[in-house]
């Protein structure tokens, strides 16, 4: 009977992604035509760059949102500065240690995803809170061992992040892969669909048999790793960690999976969006600087298109 | 029995806190001493007070801490400058939060996003009102918050204020327990046929009012602002509340008990640095300590459970 | 206020509620069909009948809760102006005591009436509610020991009840006239109990009226000046209590299963029955390929007592590819249903762990698994990719029974899954479900509806959360079962 009509709303939330690239097509355009298509391929190269720490971490974040309500990873920040002190801190400048010093850094995401999730289930106390209080201590860590100092990365590294293949900025190609093999996990692999069911309906996932506390483990430390990886390519590409390096990544982790079409009632996430999102983020910030339009503006407007967004989601969703 | 002595942990982590300065440092036992520790804790305070309100109907807010930021620049400047447009201003951002409320429960929104792009907005209209760092105090709340009671001072009694009234208003009143009871029992308050988009509304904008009492009173304390000045208060005031024994569902709140973390957060710094411990661990040492109480918290519960179940037979 | 007339003999002249061809339907369901009755001061009205008969949905319909869908619902106010609405229904001075529904855990005995007790405001409001709920607590339940400052959250379950009814009995700016107590004992022990019958007959003599809902039979007897009998939406029997006898009542309520004969030589087979596969600590027991019925009056502990079973026999850490236990939800949109997926992979999703190749989940294998069961038990739908909500309830049922079925664990758990399914649907299901026990499997299966019990091995019968018989073959009967799901002995009086 209302076949068709039920199974296009039910696709309703496939399509916001594609807004988001939309959107950051229009406002590119808008830069371009402004500028008479000066410094476009700047542009183009700075937006993906940047682009790409915002879509990590938002990947990172998407993985616990899709958990459903009250799955929030607050410790992404804490778990950035701490990775990057402490990696480039252990490389020192020198060259032969980049892959080791990589290793650091996910060994730190590695034990505060887990440290994370063991409060979770420990303390009984919701996700928000857990990382909260556990960011606190990454931070302090991070600044304990930093002591102010600012460590150059390796010469090789800084290359590396700074540098590009045939016109794509390498750290976009390396953001890209985790994003590509991100979706195969959540399309393909078992646990995408475990993370899913946990999302839409944690009770039934559990009386469907589904290993529901693996699931929030693997997902908790997921979202620390690619937040220390993160840490790691930013402070490589800064020139070094800075202890408020990740401030800007708690909210754009979180605005990024919500412009990108996830839902944030959980079960329904989306790897595209998050690029789409962490490209717009970028570019409205471009275009306004090139109107001539200071940071306030370009804050009140990202609130403005993340209020409109949920707003319109949860519209979606009471007509269906 | 236990929920009424929910209020005995955060007044014991504060004295054990407080008796480990004064053991350190006797000289902080003092006049001085005590406004010295405790000085910054006031706006803190308010702030947390402001997020209780919104975790006491189930929900979160993650906008305080610009907003907060946002009435110090609106302090700063128009207050100072054109206090009567400076006090609609005010009164105009108290409506906001409170039309936020309505929307979140009309909508069925999730407050984390919500408040989410709000911190977006609050922060571009501070970063509007003040690029950089500037503007001044208004010269009344200066005084008043620079002011000398005799024996105790300000700052403790300010917090003593704002615990003892926000448990008048919340604890004590008719209204308060029917916006607690909100976030304790949803459906009963709406089959008793009162408006809960009224009452969630309500409780946002007490969350407003606190947050520009909040904004206001730091501005007294640093005597200018920048608009980014209390972005810490976000994760603070949340961690305030649930040190103060509050929970994050249900609508189990307690207004001295977040004052109380407040004060325990901001001395956890102080602490420190009479440890002669670097002040790096400042944050740490407030994250440790939220650990520690919550862990505390849980043995008290699984106690209290058991100590039920063996009451009920 | 006019005192009681004689029980059951001509009403009094103002009826405080009259219902007058009461209908209520939810979708295809028709809840109410039909209910006029009306209830007066000084009446005490036993509403009794069996799952589903309606109860709760007239009780709501009484209370103003629900707009019935068709008739009328007639209040009369203290003043002797009439009206209708919920608005009406508080002003006419309707409580309902329903349990653990109206009370904050967060706050304390006297601050939680002040959510019910709308003109409680303003200075002194604290105290005037102490006194209220006070006073009510001593009136009804002398020598309690529950402190009006006491948090709701801290107190026992009997106690919350206890504090639930008082507050329906309590003062207010609109007097109590009529009281609404739907299982009120549940949790109370015999002796508070007896208090509380106690006082509804003097609050019933003194001019107000009380419904009265309990699964306690005796009880009923002990306090009912009327007893309603419902059944499919529909009051069947309408009597003073004097002219009915408890058997009486119980042969009123139910009704001869023809059809259980035949059910039974199709499904009783010795030979099919092996040795014993589970036994869990409150006395479940099942053998292998045995169908194992839970019965008695729903939220019994039946629910619970399965929800346990299961989650004991299942890791909520690790995988496995051969579950030992799998659950059929019947509350399908908390238990069951994914959403936001399609039919396919709400079907294969506890099967998932045997589909993998190579780590991922081998989608023709999946694909083919799901045409095998959509031709198995019959799914109507033209793509298994089409989303799950795009099937009706009955097969939105069929993908969860097959969802479990398709898995290999021994042992399936049924919560009551033929909930809002159509007649077609279920005989279907207890074909499969037959089936599959002659393969081998052990069902545990809880319903609400006593055709489905009749047709399993062995029957246990909850009450109070705990079993109350356990019924093997021709035992199980309606008569049995119903026997086993209400009090029989006047332990409260």
């Amino acid at each position: 009977m209302a076949n068709p009509v039920t199974s296009s709303i039910l696709q309703l939330p496939k399509r916001p992604w594609f807004w988001a690239f939309v959107a950051s097509g229009i406002t590119f355009g808008a830069t371009y035509a402004l500028t008479e298509g000066s410094g476009s391929s700047e542009l183009i190269s700075a937006a993906l760059t940047f682009a790409t720490f915002s879509a990590i971490v938002g990947i990172g974040q998407m993985f616990v949102i899709t958990m459903g309500p009250g799955n929030v990873d607050l410790s992404i920040p804490a778990t950035m500065t701490l990775a990057g002190t402490l990696s480039l801190k252990f490389m020192d400048g020198s060259t032969a240690l980049i892959l080791p010093g990589l290793g650091i850094a996910l060994f730190v995401g590695l034990a505060a995803g887990m440290f994370n999730y063991l409060l979770i289930r420990l303390l009984r106390i919701p996700p928000i809170i857990a990382t909260l209080s556990a960011s606190f201590l990454y931070q302090s860590l991070a600044i304990w061992w930093n002591r102010g100092l600012r460590i150059k990365p390796p010469e090789a590294l800084a290359d590396f992040t700074t540098g590009s293949l045939a016109g794509i900025p390498n750290l976009t190609i390396v953001g890209l892969l985790i994003a590509v093999a991100s979706w195969f996990i959540l399309q393909r692999s078992i646990f995408g669909r475990w993370l899913s069911a946990v999302g839409q309906n944690t009770r039934a996932a559990r009386l469907s048999g589904i290993p529901v506390e693996a699931v929030k483990a693997a997902t908790f430390i997921g979202s620390a790793v690619l937040a220390s990886l993160t840490g790691y390519l930013l402070a490589s590409f800064s020139g070094g960690a800075a202890l408020n390096m990740g401030t800007e990544y708690l909210l754009i982790s979180i605005a990024v999976v919500v412009i990108g079409g996830c839902s944030i009632a959980g079960g329904n996430s989306n790897v595209p969006g998050i690029w789409g999102g962490a490209l717009l983020m970028f570019l409205v910030v471009s275009m306004l600087n090139s109107y001539g339009l200071g940071a306030g503006v370009r804050l009140i407007l990202t609130g403005t298109i993340i209020i409109a967004i949920v707003a319109a989601a949860s519209g979606r969703k009471g007509s269906a | 029995m236990i929920g009424k002595y929910r209020i005995l942990l955060p007044v014991l982590s504060l004295a054990v806190l407080l008796a480990a300065v004064f053991y350190l440092q006797p000289r902080a036992m003092s006049y001085f001493g005590l406004n010295l520790l405790f000085n910054l804790a006031v706006p803190i305070a308010l702030a947390t007070i402001a997020q209780m309100m919104i975790i006491m109907v189930n929900d979160i807010d993650l906008s305080i801490g610009t907003f907060v930021s946002f009435v110090a620049c609106v302090t700063a400047t128009f207050v100072n400058e054109t206090p009567l447009l400076g006090a609609a201003i005010l009164l105009a951002s108290i409506m906001v939060y409170a039309a936020m409320g309505a929307l979140i429960h009309a909508r069925q929104l999730p407050a984390i996003v919500v408040t989410l792009g709000m911190s977006f907005v609050w922060a571009g209209l501070a970063v509007l009102l003040l690029p950089s760092p500037g503007g001044a105090s208004p010269g009344w709340i200066r005084t008043l918050m620079t002011v000398k009671p005799p024996f105790v001072p300000m700052a403790v009694v300010a917090c003593v204020l704002i615990a003892g009234f926000t448990h008048i208003l919340i604890m004590r009143s008719a209204t308060g327990t029917l916006l607690r009871a909100v976030g304790g029992n949803t459906q009963a308050v709406v089959r008793a046929g009162w408006s809960v988009i009224k009452l969630k509304a309500g409780a946002y904008a007490l969350a407003g009012f606190f947050g520009v009492l909040s904004g206001m009173c730091l501005v007294g304390l640093t005597t200018s602002a920048d608009a980014n000045i209390a972005l810490r208060y976000t994760l603070l005031s949340i961690a305030g509340v649930i040190l103060g024994g509050g929970e994050f569902v249900g609508g189990k709140v307690s207004p001295v008990g977040a004052v109380i973390g407040a004060l325990t957060l901001s001395l956890a710094g102080s602490f420190l640095s009479f440890m002669r411990l670097s002040p790096d661990w400042q944050i740490g040492a407030q994250g440790a300590i939220l650990i520690l109480v919550l862990a505390v918290r849980l043995i008290f519960a699984r106690n209290g459970s058991r100590w039920k179940e063996a009451k009920n037979g | 206020m006019q005192l009681a007339t004689t029980a059951g003999s001509s009403p009094p002249a103002i009826p405080l509620v009259a219902l007058l061809d009461a209908r209520m339907a939810f979708g295809a369901v028709r809840a109410l069909d039909g209910v006029s009755l009306t209830i007066s001061p000084g009446e005490c009205v036993g509403l009794i009948g069996h799952n589903g008969a309606g109860k709760s949905t007239a009780v709501n319909v009484i209370n103003g809760g629900l707009t019935p869908t068709g008739g009328s619902v007639q209040y009369t106010l203290a003043d002797g102006s009439k009206g209708n609405g919920a608005a009406v229904a508080r002003a006419c001075g309707i409580r309902s005591v329903f349990q653990e529904l109206s009370l904050c855990p967060n706050l304390t005995i006297e601050e939680t009436i002040r959510v019910p007790h709308r003109d409680l405001k303003g200075f002194g409001w604290r105290k005037t509610a102490r006194k209220r709920i006070a006073k009510a607590l001593d009136q009804v339940f002398p020598g309690h020991g529950i402190e009006p400052g006491m948090i709701v959250g801290d107190l026992s379950i009997a106690e919350r009840q206890m504090v639930e009814i008082a507050a329906g009995f309590a003062e207010g700016s609109i007097p109590a006239r009529l009281v609404i107590l739907d299982e009120p004992t549940s949790s109370l022990d015999a002796a508070v109990a007896r208090q509380l019958l106690d006082h509804v007959r003097k609050f019933c003599a003194s001019g107000g009226a009380v419904i009265f809902i309990s699964h306690m039979l005796g009880e009923v007897f002990d306090v009912a000046t009327r007893i309603d009998v419902m059944k499919d939406g529909k009051i069947i029997d309408s009597r003073p209590t004097s002219d009915f006898t408890q058997q009486g009542l119980i042969d009123a309520m139910g009704h001869v299963a023809s059809t259980k004969a035949e059910a039974r030589s199709q499904t009783s087979r010795e030979d099919r029955i092996g040795e014993e596969v589970l036994n869990t600590p409150e006395g479940l027991s099942a053998r292998r390929g045995e169908i194992v019925g839970l019965a008695g009056l729903a939220g019994h502990g039946q629910a619970e007592a399965l929800a346990r079973y299961f989650v004991s026999r299942s890791a909520g850490i690790h995988h496995t590819k051969t579950p030992e236990v799998a659950f059929v939800a019947g509350d399908r949109g908390r238990d069951g249903i994914m959403p936001l997926w399609s039919i396919l992979q709400n079907l294969t999703l506890t099967h998932l762990p045997s589909l993998l190749r190579r780590g991922l989940v081998d989608q023709k294998a999946e694909d083919t698994l799901a045409q095998d069961w959509k031709q198995k038990i019959g799914i109507r739908t033209e793509n298994m990719n089409n989303p799950i909500l795009s099937l009706s309830g009955g097969n939105q049922q069929k993908v969860l029974f097959a969802r479990s079925l398709a898995s290999s664990a021994p042992i399936v758990v049924m919560d009551d899954p033929m909930r809002g399914v159509d007649v077609g649907t279920k005989q279907e299901a207890y074909d499969m479900i037959r089936r599959e026990a002659e393969a081998g499997r052990t069902f545990l299966w809880y319903s609400t509806e006593t055709d489905e019990v009749v047709q399993c091995d062995r029957a246990f019968v909850f009450r109070n959360g705990q079993i109350s018989a356990e019924l093997i073959g021709e035992d199980i009967t309606e008569e049995n079962i119903l026997a086993a799901s209400f009090e029989m002995h006047e332990e409260a009086s």
